[in-house]
């Protein structure tokens, strides 16, 4: 065979850290299905300790795997053909999460346009109407059920608007923040992507009072029917997504400090930058049809 | 097709250092050893999952109760197909795209070699967790592996928790395999392996892997649901709180039909690469096969509902679902048409992996032609929740999907393990499978055209008969795998002669010129494809 030019891919010979995480996935798993049946039983057990265990081995394992990383990053074992797996690695999950959020968006438009009006009696459900709850009236959103648990609905004006701005401009910061890094100027980078974990902050805190403002004064639940499920199922999951990829821009924020990072090698930054964008656009959508319409 | 696997020298790395015992299989990154991982604890799967089938067919060898009680029978129906599904079919793909995707392509490992790993050791506890459930007081999950609502969540036990945060570690571990597999053909192949002609084992896998990316967190959510109606009280699925329990069948099916294919794309590929083999041919119409693979992707994301006929969908449900249905077997029936023109002419012999491929294609074809019945919304009023059903998905999953790897078990053993399998042992395996398998199932389409139903562990006496035979069927099949057992043993100690880089005469691609066995790294340097 004719002498080439060719990368050598980067193997690494073992890791501890895939099988420590594997014991880590058991341990929160036994634990949270434990911990459910014992909230719902109000019994005495294990469970929320053994999700802690597993929670704490998760974190020794995603820190080890990670020191890793960033150590053979930063002494240059990775090569162009590695990085284009990372990227093609982190674009393909950003879409798995998409399609997770597509199952709670796909169970909101139903209830929406099938099960509400169904149980009102549209299209052939006459009978379903007359059977199950003849005083039913179809509404969107749901703030009386078919069983007779009220609520009231979360208007988009405030609150939801205001962290619809804030979110919209934290994906602005965070992109300046990158043109930055290409750009090599380091005092900007450092400037914007603190800006973006204070947006993603803000987000967070605003979203907690909302919450507090919907448990509280208006009575709106995760259990009060389908309105309030997909509500907080929505909501909640974008917010735990939301807290993550703040975790990730502020673990960026420090190894800027340490002055990782160049235009040649910035996997990590560019996967936390397209994963902020993900939740961004994922709170828009459940902005129009969660809030507003 | 030239290749540069004995010019290894300038690996001056800790590379070919690997520890030993057992600490070798826990940290491994080698996509050789994880597969090996992958297809052992598939096959382990397979005879615990087949276990459940025996208690299954010995409480139906007479009408009556006797062997087990209701309840337990409910929770051997639903762990057999969870373990079958995700533990037995779907890791022992893996396990073949994890050995022949890299060799096929000419690249030195996956492309994602350490989450390789996470992606496998995540299964043994999943599964240790679900089989554990069944020990627990009150029993493990009894509602069926499709888990509808509301018998998963108001009627269920208390493990359902259990089972739904064992399927979101099993899930992760799919899409963690799946993004490999994806990144590892878009981005790892040799210099010159262009997209269209990478060998359609590699293409079906990439069509799956897709499919697993875009449909696994789907079943994700739909557990999560299950999780929070049964312990958080929301009502996705209760109507009482403007929820629908047929939204379950929904989210669960928009899942649930492209997983089906996920089991059968695979096999396809397996298939396309036995039989030009030996045929001695080229394969016919490949461009079509990539492009009839891609249509069946593509459909089954239109086509779930033809699960739920007798739902009370509205009309135009009916018909779309049906008519989207039915235009699946058109790419299907060319897949059939090509392999068939495949060996049309061609010098064809008969070895194992041809023997089994052969049994394939007839009784696959059987299962693909049940499920075109089942597709007529009006018929399926009648076959809906009957052993008809159960024909069905048997035909297509074990004589479709199960046939298929033991065809490639046998296909690509020797070059594993350098040496030929016991040709009597595997003649015996064949001959016993295929009988037994078809005692079986066939009869099941009998009975369940005559209006037995399904997950039931009594029936009307004039099934009888039947079920009678169906289970000696069922039990004979299960024996004949323990011939599989030991011809695998038998390999695994490298018993036998041992066989030329090639093996098979007809054999081409890159997987045949590395050494046999293949050696613990190949493609190290990356082979030009012309």
């Amino acid at each position: 065979m004719s002498e080439q030019q060719y990368e050598k891919y980067y193997v690494p010979a073992s890791s501890p850290w895939p099988i420590v995480g594997a014991v880590a996935l058991f341990f929160m798993a036994v634990g949270a299905g434990n911990w459910v049946v014992e909230i719902k039983n109000g019994s005495d057990g294990f469970g929320l300790h053994t999700l802690a265990f597993g929670a704490l081995i998760l974190t020794v394992m995603l820190v080890g795997w990670f020191k890793d990383q960033i150590h053979e990053s930063m002494t240059g074992m990775h090569g162009d053909q590695l990085g284009r797996s990372y990227r093609q690695g982190m674009a393909w999950f950003i879409f798995s999460e998409v399609m997770f959020f597509c199952a709670f968006f796909g169970a909101l438009f139903y209830a929406r346009v099938f099960s509400v009006p169904w149980l009102a009696g549209a299209s052939n459900n006459a009978e379903t109407f007359n059977v199950l709850w003849p005083t039913f009236e179809a509404m969107w959103p749901l703030t009386t059920t078919p069983g007779g648990t009220t609520t009231e609905a979360m208007g988009w004006m405030g609150l939801p608007l205001y962290n619809t701005i804030i979110l919209l401009i934290s994906s602005f910061t965070c992109h300046f923040a990158h043109v930055a890094l290409e750009k090599g100027d380091r005092a900007k980078l450092k400037a914007w992507l603190g800006f973006t974990i204070v947006l993603g902050l803000i987000f967070l805190f605003l979203q907690v009072e909302e919450y507090i403002h919907a448990y509280q004064e208006m009575g709106l639940r995760l259990d009060s029917g389908i309105y309030g499920n997909t509500f907080f199922m929505l909501t909640g999951f974008h917010g735990f997504h939301v807290t993550l990829g703040t975790f990730m821009l502020i673990v960026m924020f420090f190894r800027v400090l340490k002055g990782h990072f160049s235009h040649d090698n910035q996997f990590a930054f560019q996967a936390t930058s397209w994963y902020w964008h993900f939740v961004d656009v994922v709170w828009v959508c459940l902005f129009f049809v969660v809030y507003v319409f | 097709m030239t290749t540069a696997t004995d010019e290894l020298h300038h690996d001056d790395h800790h590379h070919d250092h690997k520890p030993s015992g057992i600490m070798r299989w826990l940290l491994t990154t080698n996509h050789k050893d994880i597969s090996s991982l992958y297809l052992w604890f598939a096959f382990i799967m397979f005879l615990v999952g087949g276990a459940m089938a025996m208690v299954i067919r010995a409480e139906l060898f007479q009408p009556g109760l006797q062997i087990v009680e209701p309840d337990f029978f409910n929770q051997m129906t639903t762990v057999h197909g969870l373990i079958m599904v995700f533990g037995a079919v779907m890791p022992a793909f893996t396990g073949l795209a994890n050995w022949m995707v890299p060799l096929m392509i000419g690249a030195p490992d996956m492309a994602l070699p350490r989450m390789n790993n996470w992606s496998f050791w995540i299964l043994p506890f999943a599964f240790a967790i679900l089989l554990s459930s069944l020990f627990m007081e009150g029993g493990g999950p009894n509602f069926g592996w499709t888990f509808y609502a509301p018998l998963s969540t108001t009627y269920s036990n208390d493990s359902t928790a259990l089972f739904v945060f064992s399927v979101h570690i099993m899930g992760a571990s799919s899409i963690m395999g799946a993004i490999n597999v994806i990144v590892t053909i878009l981005n790892m192949r040799a210099p010159g392996m262009t997209l269209m002609k990478m060998p359609l084992f590699v293409w079906t896998w990439l069509i799956t892997a897709f499919l697993l990316i875009a449909v696994m967190p789907v079943l994700a959510g739909a557990v999560t649901m299950v999780l929070t109606d049964k312990y958080f009280g929301t009502s996705f699925f209760d109507a009482a709180g403007g929820g629908d329990p047929v939204m379950f069948q929904h989210i669960f099916w928009f899942f649930g039909h492209p997983e089906v294919y996920i089991m059968i794309l695979p096999a396809f590929g397996i298939i396309s690469q036995i039989v030009p083999t030996f045929s001695r041919k080229k394969l016919f119409g490949y461009a079509s096969m990539v492009y009839a693979t891609a249509s069946i992707a593509l459909l089954s994301f239109v086509v779930w509902a033809h699960h739920m006929f007798t739902t009370g969908m509205p009309l135009f449900g009916e018909l779309f679902f049906m008519i989207a249905t039915m235009l699946i077997s058109v790419p299907t029936g060319v897949k059939v048409f090509n392999w068939v023109a495949t060996m049309w002419r061609g010098a064809i012999s008969f070895e194992m992996p041809m023997m089994f491929s052969l049994a394939f294609i007839v009784l696959f074809t059987i299962g693909g032609l049940s499920g075109l019945m089942l597709a007529i919304t009006p018929v399926d009023f009648q076959y809906h929740d009957t052993y008809f059903v159960v024909a069905h998905f048997h035909y297509v999953l074990v004589t479709g999907a199960v046939f298929s790897i033991m065809a490639a078990a046998y296909y690509w053993l020797p070059k594993w393990t350098g040496k030929m399998y016991d040709t009597t042992l595997a003649q015996w395996h064949f001959w016993c499978s295929l009988i037994s398998v078809n005692l079986l199932f066939f009869p099941m389409h009998f009975v369940g055209l005559a209006g037995m139903p399904r997950r039931i562990p009594d029936y009307a006496l004039q099934f009888a008969d039947f079920n009678k035979w169906i289970s000696i069927g069922g039990f004979a099949f299960g024996l004949s795998q323990l011939i599989f057992l030991a011809l695998l043993i038998k390999a695994c100690r490298k018993q036998g002669e041992p066989v030329s880089d090639q093996v098979w005469e007809g054999a081409e691609g890159l997987e045949w010129e590395v050494p046999s066995p293949a050696p613990y790294h190949t493609f190290e340097t990356p082979p030009v494809v012309k």
